[in-house]
């Protein structure tokens, strides 16, 4: 027995000493200041409750651009770093046409055509943009070493975000509110945003066609097949090049409509910069879930919104730290590095390799 | 390789031509061309915004004639040309009709009045503005598919008149800057006017520059067998005298370009120390750390909080005593932030850096931390360096810190890149496995990597808070680290003449020109697109890189696989690069 803990001690390395030690910590932390926080009644269960609702809600705006990530990472192998640029495209975009439309009344006659129109748009200019990308970007460097298309993608990310400061200047505008979507519901003692509704069930509807596309279509299966073995999928005569352009553009599309289904939710804020970091949270969102798997993508978006919804107040304010909200973001970086570190393969994700660089 | 030859019908000039007209007309429509047109470059003649205008169509009918050239006859090729011009014209065109008539300044907010002018010309009839601008364009296209049918000599000749007529149009105000005190202003008068050449000087400058070379080409040769004919001794005095001189303008520099400039230089020079710090990581490590910024932010903020003399200062120290301290919690940063990053793959890294970056700025704004490190208010009152009662105050005085500072790391960096640590990390850079399989300690190695890497950011970090007096914590965003990578991947990853030119281009053009300050990030970004597009070793790359790079990319794209897999099927094993 002894022999064999002997054995096991001997793999370990202090590197992973230290990294089990920062787990314990971590960990302590957590419980320290989530106890701290609940012990001292500050909130109410419906605080949480309502907490964890809007934390839903932005959770699921994060798994729509999440899905882009983790469809091409599923495809290429690549982290498209401009996917955020690709969220904001159709959103700043919308934002013109959103106005006039509430310009003209027709947002507050007819909300759903409204909107409808207004994802569209968002839509298609995010598609337009994710497909460019692909073609002029990245398709040329489809064999090279990693670090190349990593640093392109870098490149196009501010490429994009200038290019749009270009177009459209680079001062701030707001999404008009809709009046159908003001007001609140009232469940069982709580009161739900109608907004918050309508951001998870739109969300959901569009995942639900995702999920349809992925599963069901013949062009899903193309799709599967060519995540799966891209060498192999070609020999069974699927068109390549095809398949990963349209998987550029359902990400697109996705990203597009989460643009304008943000923008309803939290009007403020539309400018050339808004999408660097709904992209990292995306992306953390996808990883959470695990890299490449679809419903990974969608878990890890809503538990990320909801752990950023909490965290601040569940367990900063619980180990004294003052004004913990501004500190939202650095719960969402520190979740991706702390994933990152942990648990690459995420929540749903295979073991992955970890040896190459 | 053998590429099909591009067959030149009517589809492809359409398709060429067209992609030129968006070209011109995306400028035009970031409001580029506006911005660009303040600068002249011959004086009431020529300003950067036409040149960029017609840029797309004399590039592209250069570029289709080049693939034409033999298979046409000259005037076919010129014929297309014509074609590429007026195809170049329709997207600007529409842009002028659409924004005279229309509102589509709400959104646009580039498609001003002004654009439209300088798209017309001027003219009061926009239609007549229009048929000038096609007219401009079809001689652009026509002028560049003509120059690739001039001869190879006079060509060359040519382009280089152009460029340098160009070159010294661009630099006119940097020129006068740095003329006026040593000939006078009588002299800038002869041959500039309003901040540009005049008209007849640029003449002269072209037909000279044009000239030089072709004298070089027919007789340069004389010049270069006579210093082959030279004996050993000879020639090494020659070398060393080259060497005397320029150690000579390096040390008088701050002088010669005056206050303005050594400020310049000295913002150039700190992003040169801080390329060859990220270098180690990046290009000889093959480590992508896009946090570098944290080392940057813990060198200045060890130095701010040491030496302040104001509400956040605490000891009050000596500058010069705070260095190491600063360099040595720079590294325990980097070595800090490295543990957790070691067994991560390559973009996983590099997002991982990312967030810890991140996780710093959010944290020095936060008011959290404000009490100690100032929250957004930041640290004021940092004084400037000392020796012996001089102070280090005036820009020039700086450059000379900045100066033994690169120099210092220059030292390192040499050394490193030629010893076996050095090698080690290139081993661990082309293949981790492989590595660790000869016996190198990958964990130690990768460490070691970035905790180096974070001292040069360190120290960076001191002598900037140093120079600033004040810092804050808006300065320390990604946009640093971001600057630092463009530098290392444009100038050469792993090269050091390419991180000094790359941080001249980078950080100097911004500074002296304003019209590129104004879209630098976008032509970053179009910047590294292009260069990992086009050439990924970068401008001035260490011959080693070169040969990887290209070779990699040649077989990998062949086979249309990862690099990872073709480097263990082929590469590192059977045709291990040659170390220099």
């Amino acid at each position: 027995m002894a022999q064999r803990l002997q054995r096991r001690l001997d793999g370990v390395s202090w590197v992973d000493l230290i990294l089990a030690a920062l787990r314990i910590i971590i960990i302590v932390l957590i419980v320290v200041g989530a106890f701290n926080t609940l012990t001292s009644g500050k909130y109410t269960a419906s605080t949480w409750v309502s907490l964890t609702i809007s934390g839903l809600a932005q959770g699921s705006i994060y798994a729509l651009i999440a899905l882009g990530y983790t469809l091409v990472y599923g495809i290429l192998l690549m982290i498209n770093f401009a996917h955020g640029e690709v969220f904001m495209a159709g959103a700043f975009t919308a934002v013109f046409f959103a106005e006039w439309f509430d310009n003209i009344g027709f947002l507050n006659s007819s909300p759903i055509p409204a909107i409808f129109i207004l994802i569209l748009i968002a839509a298609a200019v995010s598609t337009a943009v994710a497909v460019l990308l692909e073609r002029i970007a990245y398709r040329p460097l489809r064999g090279a070493p990693r670090l190349v298309p990593l640093i392109t993608a870098i490149g196009a990310s501010f490429f994009l975000q200038y290019t749009f400061r270009g177009f459209y200047g680079s001062g701030f505008k707001s999404y008009p509110t809709v009046d159908a979507l003001g007001g609140v519901i009232e469940v069982g003692g709580i009161s739900i945003p109608v907004v918050q509704i309508f951001v998870f069930v739109s969300a959901l509807v569009l995942m639900a066609g995702l999920y349809w596309l992925v599963e069901k279509s013949k062009m899903g299966k193309s799709m599967r097949a060519v995540s799966e073995d891209k060498e192999v999928a070609a020999l069974m005569g699927i068109n390549i090049d095809r398949v990963i352009v349209f998987t550029f553009a359902v990400g697109g599309a996705l990203a597009g409509a989460a643009g304008v289904i943000n923008g309803l939710y939290r009007p403020q804020g539309v400018n050339f910069f808004m999408g660097f970091i709904p992209g990292i949270k995306a992306f953390t969102a996808a990883v959470l879930g695990g890299i490449g798997s679809v419903p990974g993508a969608m878990l890890g978006g809503l538990f990320l919104g909801v752990i950023e919804s909490i965290g601040p107040n569940l367990v900063l304010e619980g180990l004294g730290i003052d004004g913990a909200n501004q500190l939202k973001d650095a719960i969402a970086f520190t979740m991706l590095v702390l994933i990152l570190i942990f648990r690459p393969q995420g929540i749903l994700g295979e073991r992955l390799s970890e040896k190459k660089a | 390789m053998d590429k099909p030859k591009q067959i030149i019908d009517l589809r492809y000039l359409l398709k060429m031509g067209l992609l030129a007209g968006i070209i011109a007309g995306y400028t035009a429509v970031i409001g580029m061309i506006t911005v660009f047109d303040n600068r002249q470059l011959i004086a009431g003649v020529l300003t950067l915004g036409q040149i960029l205008l017609v840029a797309a169509p004399l590039g592209f009918g250069y570029f289709v004639a080049h693939k034409a050239k033999g298979d046409h006859s000259a005037g076919k090729i010129i014929g297309n040309g014509a074609i590429i011009g007026i195809l170049a014209s329709i997207p600007s065109m529409l842009i002028i009709l659409i924004g005279a008539n229309t509102g589509i300044r709400q959104m646009f907010v580039n498609i001003s009045p002004d654009l439209i002018a300088i798209l017309t010309f001027g003219q009061e009839n926009i239609y007549v503005g229009m048929i000038l601008l096609a007219v401009l364009m079809v001689v652009a296209g026509v002028l560049g598919s003509a120059l690739r049918l001039v001869p190879d000599l006079y060509r060359r000749a040519i382009v280089m008149g152009l460029a340098w007529t160009l070159g010294v149009g661009l630099m006119s105000e940097l020129i006068i800057l740095i003329i006026r005190p040593l000939l006078g202003r009588g002299f800038i008068r002869i041959f500039f006017s309003n901040g540009s050449l005049k008209p007849f000087a640029a003449l002269i400058i072209f037909f000279v520059a044009a000239g030089f070379y072709l004298l070089w080409q027919n007789k340069g040769d004389v010049v270069k067998d006579g210093y082959a004919n030279l004996s050993k001794g000879q020639r090494t005095t020659v070398r060393r005298g080259g060497m005397g001189f320029g150690t000579i303008v390096l040390l008088l520099l701050p002088w010669i370009l005056g206050t303005f400039l050594s400020e310049v230089i000295d913002n150039v020079g700190l992003y040169i120390l801080m390329g060859l710090g990220l270098n180690i990581a990046v290009g000889l490590a093959g480590l992508l750390d896009l946090g570098y910024v944290t080392n940057f932010a813990v060198g200045a903020y060890i130095t701010g909080i040491l030496t302040s003399t104001g509400a956040f200062g605490t000891l009050e120290m000596s500058f010069w005593f705070v260095i190491p301290i600063a360099i040595l919690s720079a590294m325990c940063t980097g070595f800090l932030f490295a543990l957790p990053v070691l067994r991560m793959r390559g973009d996983y890294l590099a997002i991982a850096t990312l967030g810890f970056g991140e996780i710093v700025r959010v944290l020095a704004l936060s008011d959290w931390l404000a009490p100690i490190i100032g929250g957004p208010q930041g640290i004021l009152d940092i004084p400037k360096p000392e020796l012996f009662g001089f102070a280090f105050a005036k820009p020039e005085h700086l450059y000379y810190i900045i100066l033994a500072a690169c120099l210092l790391m220059l030292f390192v960096s040499l050394r490193l890149n030629n010893s076996r640590t050095g090698r080690k990390w290139m081993a661990v850079r082309e293949d981790e496995d492989v590595a660790a399989a000869m016996g190198i300690d990958t964990t130690l190695s990768k460490l070691l990597a970035f905790t180096l890497s974070a001292a040069s950011g360190g120290l960076a970090g001191a002598i900037f808070a140093a120079k600033l007096g004040t810092i804050f914590p808006q300065s320390f965003s990604l946009l640093v680290s971001i600057n630092v990578l463009s530098i290392i991947i444009v100038g050469g990853m792993g090269s050091i003449p390419g991180i000094v030119l790359g941080a001249l281009l980078l950080i100097g053009m911004p500074e002296l020109l304003r019209e590129f300050a104004e879209y630098r990030l976008l032509l970053y970004g179009a910047l590294l697109i292009v260069v990992m597009l086009l050439r990924p070793e970068g401008l001035w790359p260490s011959a080693v890189r070169r040969r990887e790079l290209h070779d990699a990319m040649d077989e990998g794209m062949d086979l249309g696989v990862p690099h990872s897999e073709v480097v263990s099927h082929g590469q590192t094993i059977t045709n291990a690069p040659r170390m220099d």
